[in-house]
């Protein structure tokens, strides 16, 4: 998978990502429509389908809203890199279907704009425009198969009906 | 590799070796969910497909964060989570009468013992840490696949050592100590990480326990946990309905890190608003006069912390500018405050006292703060508007400090009114 990166700082929580405001509908799309815009008012135009999130530490600290990583798998998100996420937040990106990766070397080295494809078979992350690679530990067999299905319902469904 | 006491229970509920780091998917004991959590987590469930859930007794549904019901949107909420207990069969289903918070009953009901691994869609599910189990908070939709499946998928976490030694003073409790060290390693001190408290652990109470593994989501870890001893065997037997397994921490065990803590040199600590990092002892406190005390919750609302506040409290009246708010937090800790005339003494001192509700910690109801209001409360977070107005404040503090402060009517130690 390869997209373009969005990249942004430190401690981006729950709130920024989907204000509480807009908690009253678990509508994917209403919420994409609204995410990140606290602290980004332009993600949702420039976002592209497969583009990769970039960010520093504790990606998604705050509440445990599942909002948060519905929101910006909606918004067209193939992937998000931090350096370390906040727990609940990490196992809710799971469990909806949004790949995650922690990397710090990739999370710093990788500039806004830049071209990152990711292999999440072997983990390997690269900086195509800027040619460097990264290794980050690989998931899983079973947690692969949580995102492939696109997610932890789906992935019980298939085991249990 | 020597393992930590948590990454000893994952390894064992994998069946193989595990290292920090590594995902598993476990066999969990229980699965917990209250009246806010439940709904969202049943909605997933039914998508799911299954005729059953995968056991009607290793379920608890505690709705106690609205209860009795605060509205009607409320009752609702309450009405979904009861119709599938009644549906589905679920033993554990706990009514108002019967209720209490659900992280002070589920111990007290001995639904969680030693050995566990216990998820709850509920933040403070890692208060029964203290009875040295795994148990962690979850999202909704690891609430609703483990009730279909019976089980939950982890990331071993690596583990910080807290080396206690020494005993606590006279007004220190658990709640000082938990909030000494979050002052210490801050909000995200522990991000991801279990906190494991060993070391001469028998001065603290399993109260002081529950208090202290119940914060440990306010560092940020993943879980805290305890060592067995005497006092865990104690508490667990006489409650346990079923045969559990004690856990220790291997001889040559791995920490990223190790703190040496006397708990002889803990002060009465304050954390200030709008984090539980921003902590102070008593003494450094200055002049903060109050509006409001509250105690009780999942934190501070067990039998020990109604013990202090009695003792505190006797014989004595609430500063006529205060208000003062207690909520034992089960029916059962309620019960054996009537019995030992704890009420009888909170009543005359010019407290109120509340059947067991999540209430006012969260901001929810009997207790909300207007604009400018200031709440000195034995719960576990002073976040910006946690207990109501944006604009109002909430300082943490042990039970014992929030009892002489509502005398008082200023943020004051033990000391000046025992
Ligand atoms: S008492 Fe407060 S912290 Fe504890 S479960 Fe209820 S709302 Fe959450």
């Amino acid at each position: 998978m390869e997209g373009k990166a969005i990249k942004y700082g430190d401690n981006v929580d729950t709130d920024v990502i989907i204000p509480a405001r807009f908690l009253n509908t678990s509508d994917p799309k209403e919420l994409a429509s609204h995410c990140m815009e606290d602290l980004d008012k332009n993600f949702k135009d420039k976002v592209k389908p497969g583009d990769i999130m970039v960010a520093g530490d504790n990606f998604g600290c705050g509440s445990s809203r599942e909002h948060a990583p519905i929101a910006i798998k909606e918004s067209g998100i193939s992937c998000v890199i931090a350096k370390s996420f906040a727990r609940i937040f990490y196992r809710n990106a799971i469990n909806i279907g949004l790949p995650i990766l922690e990397c710090p070397e990739a999370a710093s080295s990788i500039e806004d704009g830049d071209i990152v494809s990711v292999d999440f078979e072997t983990g390997v992350i690269k900086d195509i425009t800027k040619g460097i690679e990264f290794k980050s530990q690989p998931f899983p067999e079973f947690i692969k198969k949580i995102i492939e299905c696109g997610g932890l319902v789906n992935y019980v469904k298939e085991k249990v009906v | 590799m020597g393992l930590t006491l948590t990454q000893k229970i994952l390894a064992y509920k994998a069946g193989y070796e595990v290292k920090p780091g590594d995902l598993i998917e476990i066999d969990v004991d229980m699965v917990l969910g209250n009246d806010v959590t439940s709904p969202v987590a049943i909605k997933e469930f039914l998508k799911i497909g299954v005729k059953e859930v995968f056991d009607k007794e290793k379920i608890a549904l505690v709705p106690d964060h609205f209860v009795p019901n605060k509205d009607i949107k409320s009752a609702e909420q309450v009405n979904i989570v009861r119709k599938f207990a009644r549906e589905y069969g679920i033993v554990n289903f706990f009514e108002v009468g019967q209720m209490g918070i659900e992280h002070a009953l589920l111990p007290e009901k001995g639904l969680v013992l030693p050995g566990d691994v216990v998820i709850g869609a509920d933040s403070h599910t890692c208060t029964y840490g203290a009875i040295t189990c795994f148990s962690t908070g979850i999202g909704s939709t690891d609430m609703a696949c483990a009730m279909a499946t019976g089980k939950a998928w982890f990331k071993v976490p690596e583990a910080i050592k807290f080396n206690l030694k020494g005993k606590l003073g006279k007004w220190v409790s658990g709640k000082d100590v938990i909030l000494y060290i979050i002052g210490m390693i801050g909000v995200d001190g522990a991000l991801y990480k279990s906190m494991e408290f060993t070391g001469d652990i028998s001065s603290l109470s399993i109260d002081d326990r529950f208090t202290i593994a119940n914060m440990a989501i306010e560092a940020g870890a993943k879980n805290g946990i305890f060592d067995y001893d005497e006092i865990t065997e104690a508490y667990v037997l006489g409650r346990a309905k079923r045969n559990y397994k004690v856990f220790k921490a291997d001889d040559d065990a791995e920490y990223v890190k190790t703190y040496d803590i006397d708990l002889s040199m803990i002060k009465p600590q304050v954390a200030f608003p709008h984090l539980p990092e921003n902590t102070k002892s008593i003494d450094d406190v200055g002049s903060v006069k109050i509006d409001q005390v509250v105690i009780g919750s999942c934190t501070n609302g067990r039998l020990q912390d109604m013990e202090v506040t009695y003792e505190i409290l006797k014989g004595k009246k609430v500063h006529p500018d205060v208000r003062l708010i207690i909520f034992p937090a089960t029916q059962d800790i309620y019960l054996e405050c009537v019995r030992r005339g704890y009420i009888e003494e909170f009543i005359k001192a010019g407290a109120a006292v509340s059947t067991p509700t999540c209430g006012p910690c969260l901001g929810g109801h009997m207790g909300i703060l207007a604009k400018g209001e200031r709440a000195i409360s034995t719960t576990n977070r002073n976040f910006v508007g946690r207990m109501g107005h944006t604009e109002s404040e909430v300082y943490l503090a042990s039970p014992a400090v929030a009892a002489a402060s509502a005398i008082k009517g200023y943020i004051a130690s033990p000391e000046e009114v025992a």
